[in-house]
């Protein structure tokens, strides 16, 4: 078919930029010396060492010289059947954590058999249904031996109550379950738009499963408060860092109202970024990240454990800033974001295949994904000492221009009455269409520059890529109609009963989830008592 | 000059379960500035929802987003929907991550164009202008 994609003949940029801006369009100057940083500036206060506050450098003093970050490639695709073969493969590659990529129709709390599934089933992640899929997918791999992430939202109380009891399966205590749930609905209504209930309800689920963690797995992240989604929206890095501690300051705000003590909670909140392109700018970020959190828990939250304020985080590279064309290309782009994430002082990465911006990752991408980040770990010399570029008039002086920026939108967002209200509003979410439509713009003048997009184009050879064919709805369908013949009806009905009554009262709604799940119930019908008591969200449609 | 040209109406929708709406409010907002009349449909869209959208605002074309795969069970079933509803001339563009087997299955179902990332808003606007039927004079 006539492709009207190929961009016309855009003389390469040979040229150095007119303006010397980040990514995020934030002018830079020519050079930084001592008097780039304002005339209070004392290193020892303002940067210290890493593993005390103010975190600047670090939260542990030794970094990866003690312990290299997780390398924790996010994963799924199909049938709970084909992603666990794809596991135990990332494991005995030398993956040192699991991430589970659900499919849409998970995200959004359908059964594969919804109509609303229709073409979707294990198209971007894998199809969970029932805890029987939950135990496929963990078949063989000892749930308290190593940690699990799972990138769910809106159905991530469900989702959890599955992985609890399959863990509990397997013989595994909760208390030494170690991993991480995203679990983060404010940036689904910023970003990402996976919601399921309003607001209000959806951060009681959030609450609740923050409670039920400190009380019973109290090694399990319950919530990864996320700017990764916010980014990929076309953010910029201030609007990605801003947004997302403002969220982390809202599940903490509501976490204090239901009752919780700070420090019984917070040392479990974790975060996760984005690491784009613009390599100072990125480094910048987390630093200013530590630092901020850092002085929002202990000064506005009152904590008292270090742990409550020293900010831990996931990253993962850019897929936005990956390309279809010239895909191999990718793998550049990839290694230089994933050494930005190492030098801001992640706790743990995942590095984006290369043919991410075409399909989800053959097994062969995969592999060089993984091991983009052992060279990194075990040959670049960075792991050697800590916060190398710690000091740098440059990055210095960007950490705290981004600090500056973040607590001005903090004041902006609690002059609208916090986050809950301002995503009602729809501030954050102008903010990053405004933002998205200026950087197109931007590649549309040639004043940004994408490789093999807007400059530098060349013809190329198709990549094989991974096809996900309609089959996997079909056996799902099957297994689904199977679960639902050899249940016990009745106590399915009984324990949906019991969450729609615990939906509608202020008690915690996890142990009714996990009775939910003991008795076979699916995700979909999970969801659909919750939507009963809850209702649905539907936002306003904007450009 | 007094008589008026008609501009160019579009329908941006987003089908399927895919909430990723980057690409389409981008798009919409440029086709807007390039001086089209742009609705916008919002997410989660079934292809019934689309066609009587676009029926009802009158649009000369309809651009889908779709990033998450779900293109064949969707596309076809809004083609399907505008024959029935006599849209033959309604032109049909897609934008997103379409392998490229699946664009040529869509070109057949009538399809004008698939744009896939990294796609220029200007290639995506002139598409459009030197396609959509019948001709607007130029203005």
């Amino acid at each position: 078919m006539k492709s009207p994609t190929a961009p016309a003949d855009t003389p390469p940029a040979a040229n150095p930029p007119r303006r010397f801006t980040t990514l995020s369009g934030v002018p830079v100057e020519a050079l930084y010396t001592a008097a780039s940083l304002p005339p209070d500036f004392d290193f020892d206060r303002d940067v210290g060492r890493p593993g005390e506050p103010p975190y600047v450098r670090g939260i542990h003093p030794t970094m990866y010289r003690g312990r290299l970050w997780t390398m924790r490639q996010f994963s799924g695709f199909a049938s709970p059947e084909q992603t666990n073969e794809r596991y135990r493969y990332l494991l005995s590659q030398g993956q040192t954590g699991l991430s589970v990529a659900f499919d849409l129709p998970t995200l959004m709390g359908y059964d594969s058999d919804h109509a609303m599934s229709e073409g979707e089933v294990g198209k971007c992640g894998v199809a969970i249904d029932s805890l029987e899929d939950m135990e496929t997918l963990f078949h063989g791999i000892p749930l308290a031996e190593i940690t699990t992430s799972m990138t769910i939202n809106s159905p991530a109380a469900a989702i959890w109550a599955m992985f609890l009891v399959a863990a509990e399966k397997q013989g595994a205590d909760w208390t030494r379950l170690s991993g991480t749930l995203q679990n983060d609905i404010l940036k689904e209504y910023i970003a990402q738009k996976e919601f399921l209930f309003p607001p209000a309800p959806s951060m009681r689920l959030v609450v609740d499963t923050i409670e039920f963690g400190a009380q019973q797995a109290p090694r399990f992240n319950p919530v990864s408060i996320s700017g990764y989604h916010i980014r990929e929206a076309g953010s910029t890095a201030l609007q990605e860092l801003a947004f997302t501690l403002r969220d982390g300051m809202e599940y903490v705000e509501w976490s204090l109202r239901r009752g919780l003590a700070v420090d019984d909670f917070a040392p479990r909140l974790s975060f996760f970024f984005n690491a784009h392109s613009d390599f100072f700018e990125e480094i910048a970020k987390y630093r200013a990240a530590r630092k901020l959190w850092r002085a929002v828990m202990t000064a506005r939250y009152g904590a008292k454990n270090p742990r409550s304020a020293a900010l831990r985080f996931h990253t993962q590279t850019a897929g936005v800033s990956l390309t279809a064309q010239q895909p191999y290309i990718n793998v550049a782009r990839v290694a230089l974001q994933a050494l930005a994430a190492v030098l801001g002082g992640t706790q743990s990465l995942h590095t984006n295949s290369l043919d991410e911006a075409l399909a989800l990752p053959t097994e062969a991408a995969a592999t060089i994904a993984l091991r983009t980040q052992q060279i990194i770990a075990h040959e670049t010399g960075v792991t050697n000492t800590v916060d190398p570029l710690g000091g740098s008039y440059f990055l210095e002086s960007m950490t705290l221009d981004m600090e500056r920026g973040a607590r001005e939108y903090f004041d902006r967002i609690d002059a609208l009455g916090g986050m809950v209200a301002a995503v009602e509003k729809g501030f954050p979410q102008r903010e990053i269409a405004d933002a998205a439509y200026r950087y197109q713009q931007a590649l549309e003048t040639g004043e940004k520059v994408m490789v093999g997009v807007n400059a530098f184009v060349a013809e190329e050879t198709p990549l094989p890529t991974l096809y996900i064919d309609e089959s996997v709805r079909r056996q799902q369908t099957e297994k689904l109609h199977a679960l639902r013949r050899r249940r016990n009806t009745q106590a399915a009905e009984r324990a949906l009963d019991a969450l729609r009554r615990a939906a509608a009262g202020d008690t915690n709604t996890m142990p009714a989830l996990l009775d939910c799940v003991r008795a076979y119930c699916t995700l979909g019908e999970i969801t659909a008592a919750l939507r009963a008591v809850f209702g649905a969200y539907e936002e306003a449609a904007v450009m | 000059m007094t008589e008026t040209v008609r501009k160019i109406r579009v329908l941006v929708a987003k089908p399927g379960l895919d909430g990723h709406d980057r690409g389409a409010k981008v798009v919409a907002r440029a086709l807007r500035d390039a001086g089209m009349e742009v609705v916008y449909t919002g997410l989660r869209q079934t292809p019934e929802m689309i066609a009587s959208a676009a029926l009802q605002e009158d649009v000369d074309c309809i651009g889908l987003s779709i990033l998450s795969g779900a293109h064949n069970a969707i596309v076809p079933r809004v083609m399907e929907l505008l024959r029935a509803a006599g849209m033959n001339d309604v032109l049909v563009v897609v934008g997103g991550i379409v392998p490229s087997e699946d664009a040529e299955m869509l070109s057949r179902e009538g399809v004008g164009a698939v744009f896939p990332p990294g796609s220029s808003l200007e290639a995506i606007t002139a598409y459009i202008r030197s396609h959509v039927r019948p001709a607007p004079a130029a203005p």
